[in-house]
């Protein structure tokens, strides 16, 4: 197989694989959160975006309401269309490739294809990682949303404090450095003040004005925070995934 | 509007937001102060749901299992363990913490 010698290709299956797995758990949680098998599925089949699922999820877990939940998503995903324009730039897709492509922009893809040098592999990356994420991620949300039903309580099985552990997992990839890690402290204080003041799912949003403000203030280097979740080059301790195109 | 309604909405812009990067030219989002925005959103979003998830209930701040959850998982990870292992020490760690009688 000449696909199975291209180290992106590699590389993306070692990625599909690990961030498959995570779809067990926003399977799970997502059930757990009170949205049935379809919904769920909806989510991992059309959102497609890790972070954006697991926010919508958290929001409706934390009582907060529909646009909450869907305003929560939105910015999450924002980086998303950073990363488009950075395929686009790197791929040069011809123009029916663009929906697709778009579809599949997520970190894992897009950390996959920066971080090759080679135009050719750069596309393999991409694809291969963007699909195989894409197939492992819908299966694994199947299987956990099942298993999820089968449990049926959630804070029997400690489901609660799983999402909490998600949560911090999908963000301590992403704070190397001081200026994030204050970020990340202030938008958490922030949001632990207005939860007694503020409907549920709204201190989310005054977190998310926060740092907003804070990133165009200019703390932080400029790339901070858009880490893939699975670092497809590990040793070249985080250079991929950077946005470097 | 039912929550099926905002699902699908929230599908609808995150399809949107992806394949908006593809249409606009590169110059537009390619500045220090998008890229900047973007990632400090990310962080400071995420470590709102964290800290939501782990001690809001409702409209009150509580302490209880899931903070042994959230002290696990911060183990875990500074241990560099992946991410599924994480999750699952956080849902025994609250799990077992239930056990001995927490909240």
């Amino acid at each position: 197989m000449v696909l199975l010698q291209s180290p992106a290709v590699r590389v993306a299956l070692s990625v599909a694989i690990a961030t498959g797995l995570y779809g067990l758990s926003f399977g799970a949680l997502s059930v757990a959160a009170g949205l049935d098998l379809a919904q769920t599925m909806a989510l991992s089949l059309l959102l497609f975006s890790g972070g954006s699922q697991f926010a919508f999820i958290g929001v409706i877990a934390g009582g907060g309401s529909g646009i909450s939940a869907m305003s929560a998503s939105a910015l999450l995903g924002i980086r998303n269309g950073v990363y488009g324009m950075q395929v686009n730039v790197l791929l040069r897709p011809p123009r029916w490739q663009k929906l697709p492509a778009a579809h599949l922009t997520i970190d894992e893809s897009v950390a996959t294809a920066t971080g090759q040098a080679d135009p050719a592999e750069q596309r393999r990356g991409f694809w291969a990682a963007g699909i195989g994420v894409f197939v492992l991620w819908n299966v694994f949300t199947l299987v956990g949303a099942l298993a999820g039903n089968a449990m049926g309580d959630p804070a029997r099985w400690g489901l609660d404090g799983a999402a909490v552990a998600a949560f911090l997992g999908l963000l301590w990839p992403r704070i190397r450095a001081k200026e994030p890690a204050a970020i990340a402290v202030v938008c958490a204080v922030v949001t632990l003040v207005a939860v007694p003041l503020v409907p549920p799912g709204v201190p989310i949003l005054i977190a998310a004005v926060v740092a907003a403000l804070l990133g165009l203030s200019g703390l932080g280097p400029a790339t901070e925070g858009l880490e893939p979740d699975v670092e497809p080059y590990p040793s070249e301790s985080g250079s991929a995934g950077k946005g470097t195109a | 509007m039912t929550l099926w309604g905002w699902i699908l909405l929230a599908c609808a812009v995150s399809i949107a937001t992806k394949f908006l990067g593809f249409l606009v030219p590169a110059k537009l989002l390619d500045n220090p102060r998008m890229l900047r925005v973007a990632g400090s959103l990310t962080i400071g979003l995420l470590a709102a749901l964290t800290a939501v998830n782990a001690f809001a209930s409702g409209q009150s701040l509580v302490l209880d299992a899931r903070v042994a959850a959230l002290g696990a998982a911060a183990v875990a990870l500074w241990l560099k363990a992946p991410f599924l292992v994480v999750v699952a020490v956080g849902a025994l760690a609250a799990a077992v913490a239930r056990l001995l009688g927490a909240a």
